[in-house]
């Protein structure tokens, strides 16, 4: 007994000895991440403090943004950012639902990987070749196929009409939407596959023992299980797609004034940045741009949080 | 000890770059970097000198240079003298370009359309928005318009080819110059943003009816349906590149502190109303005498022998005369930490 104790603690200093070093340098990595986003926030505010100092709360509320005199209001591409970012998530979500059920229901074993290689991969596309591809491909077909169309069609005097009024180009709000639901679409997908696949089997198997459908066994067993979390992967696609950047200048129009319809041109945070920051030459317009920036960090954080927060609580339901 | 090695090593490193003379750092202007790339080809073969230039924009190489993180910075955008004063910058320009307005009207042909200043606002401005609008009909007759509504497509990054775009419809239009300015991005009062030249030429190329602008070697490059323009003699001008030359030579420099000239409108039968230099931002005081050499040197050898490359690129060269002021400028201001110029003119 005592042998042993001893050869034990004989044992222990060899690897005490790394230990701490150990611990503090994983440590010191976890702090260093902290720093680095508190230093990212503390510029940014540092940075935007003129220009929110200078127009105040008017700097979210008007949407003017002018170069020439140096007034800049946000509301425009803030607007533009939320409203894109929510109608690609629409558009995507039923999507990425579809598939994640297809592949843990119905999907034959067989093509079971090759989708979910696809899905990867569709993940892996940069985002300024989807730019290029929804301005030099998508755009003309849009603009043809489906602007035209629904612009004749539009009974005059209806919403519809204002709804769908606009340069029929292909360009526009509800281009960069499509464009953004098709990038988030692998990452809900793969999110709500791997939730799905985690519903423990046995809740499942009774479902079918019971005589369920399909339909039945999602809407009554899989989808409860895992509401709380499903939302939280929603969020983190919306989180993706109020910060993506090229891909949405690309096709967005770049207006800074609020959209009027469907088809009109608007602008978002990441995209005003990407167009004006290499060129902005006053102080005032630095200012803004970071100060915009300070604005889509905060967004994109709250939005994060609340999916960290949902995804977090998943395990207690 | 340590302290020794440093000053060892230090040392050797210095005289390591003395030995063979130090690249050539700048960062700026897009629209140039083709032809700066070109020219530091050749002559790091002649010279073994290399050049480092990063485009990333004339915003970007005007913070740079005042930061002083590189030799020069380039600009689009002239800087005013009371602003080169204040930094002790001086400023010159390199080359010579356009910007067109470029159009999409089904059964038109390139050069076919004329258009004045004025017009030119009055369609940016929102306030002619048909192709059959009268006052563009009474500079085209005899050419059959469509009866096309006009799409406005501007760039929606900032630009220098907007800057000289925008200060021209300002020159030519009070009401331009009151609700919109001059700046490398303003507040469009209608029409949609393309990124870059190719973004701007994108949607030209899919919407009929729509105008754009574009610089002179894009427009030629990719063969873009152009318009003629009224220049200040009354001509209607195609752009080519003996016209923004002519826009060049008409040009008076040497009334122009600090180089600050936009070649908007010039005199001259020939010459192209929306034309412009490309500009470079140096130290007047110069705290490496040898960097400040090294920078001039290249652009000197540049005037003397990289007109050739800078015309296969679609740019236009400087007018000699004008060669001729940069370099006696040169002499005259910039100087090392003696005092002495660090360019000799030969």
């Amino acid at each position: 007994m005592t042998d042993a104790v001893s050869d034990l603690s004989r044992a222990i200093p060899k690897g005490t000895s790394l230990d701490t070093p150990f611990r503090l340098l994983c440590g010191a990595a976890a702090t260093l991440l902290l720093v680095a986003l508190g230093g990212v926030l503390v510029s940014l505010a540092i940075g935007g403090w003129p220009a929110f100092h200078k127009f105040g709360f008017a700097f979210f509320t008007t949407s003017h943004w002018n170069p020439v005199t140096d007034v800049y209001g946000a509301a425009g591409p803030i607007v533009g950012t939320i409203v894109s970012a929510i109608l690609a998530l629409a558009m995507s979500l039923p999507v990425a639902f579809g598939v994640a059920v297809f592949l843990t229901e119905f999907c034959p074993p067989i093509l079971r990987k090759p989708i979910g290689v696809a899905v990867e991969l569709l993940a892996g596309v940069p985002s300024i070749v989807y730019g290029m591809w929804g301005l030099f491909v998508f755009a003309p077909f849009f603009a043809e196929k489906v602007q035209i169309p629904l612009m004749s069609a539009a009974p005059p005097g209806s919403i519809w009409e204002t709804l769908t009024s606009g340069i029929p180009n292909g360009s526009g709000v509800l281009s960069a939407s499509i464009i953004l639901a098709i990038m988030i679409l692998p990452y809900m997908a793969a999110m709500f596959r791997v939730l799905f696949h985690n519903t423990p089997p046995p809740l499942r198997e009774s479902a079918y023992a019971l005589g369920a459908t399909p339909l039945e066994v999602v809407m009554s067993v899989t989808l409860p299980h895992v509401r709380r979390s499903a939302v939280g992967a929603v969020m983190l696609g919306l989180g993706r797609a109020l910060g993506e950047t090229m891909a949405v200048t690309f096709i967005i129009g770049n207006a800074h004034g609020f959209p009027k319809s469907l088809f009109d041109s608007g602008s978002t945070i990441a995209s005003t940045i990407a167009n004006e920051f290499a060129e902005a030459t006053s102080d005032m317009h630095t200012s803004a741009l970071v100060a915009l920036g300070f604005v889509l960090f905060l967004i994109t954080f709250s939005v994060l949080a609340i999916a960290r927060a949902l995804l977090g609580s998943a395990k207690e339901v | 000890m340590l302290k020794k090695l440093a000053v060892a090593l230090g040392a050797a490193l210095l005289v390591g770059g003395a030995a063979q003379a130090a690249d050539l750092s700048g960062a700026g202007a897009t629209f140039p970097a083709p032809v700066y790339a070109k020219w530091a080809e050749t002559y790091k073969a002649q010279t073994g000198v290399g050049l480092n230039y990063q485009a990333i924009g004339s915003g970007g190489g005007i913070k740079q240079i005042k930061a002083k993180t590189v030799d020069f910075g380039a600009s689009d955008k002239p800087l005013k003298a009371d602003d080169l004063n204040a930094s002790g910058l001086m400023q010159f320009p390199t080359v010579i370009g356009g910007v067109v307005p470029v159009m999409n009207l089904p059964g038109v042909q390139p050069g076919q359309v004329k258009l004045t200043g004025a017009v030119l606002a009055d369609i940016y401005l929102g306030e002619i928005k048909k192709w059959a609008d009268p006052r563009i009909a009474n500079l085209n007759k005899g050419v059959k318009l469509p009866n096309l509504p006009i799409t406005v497509v501007h760039r929606s990054d900032g630009s220098g080819t907007s800057f000289l775009f925008t200060s021209y419809l300002a020159m030519k239009s009070p009401a331009w110059q009151q609700k919109v300015g001059a700046n490398d991005a303003v507040e469009w009062p209608t029409g949609i943003g393309g990124k870059g030249n190719d973004g701007v030429a994108a949607f030209v190329k899919q919407t009929a009816g729509s105008i754009g602008y574009v610089e002179y070697a894009y427009a030629k490059q990719n063969k873009l349906t152009y318009a003629q323009l009224q220049n200040k003699n009354g001509q209607f001008v195609a752009p080519q590149a003996a016209n923004f030359a002519a826009a060049a030579a008409g040009g008076d420099w040497s009334k122009a502190p600090g180089f600050y000239l936009l070649l908007l409108d010039q005199p001259g039968a020939k010459s192209w109303p929306i034309t412009g230099a490309t500009f470079i931002l140096v130290y007047k005081q110069q705290a490496n005498a040898a960097t400040g050499k090294g920078v001039l040197s290249f652009f000197d050898w540049a005037y003397k022998n990289g007109d050739g490359a800078a015309g296969n690129l679609d740019y236009v060269p400087l007018p000699a005369a004008v060669k001729g002021l940069v370099r006696k400028a040169w002499t005259a201001q910039v100087k090392g930490p003696d005092g002495k110029p660090v360019y000799a003119s030969r």
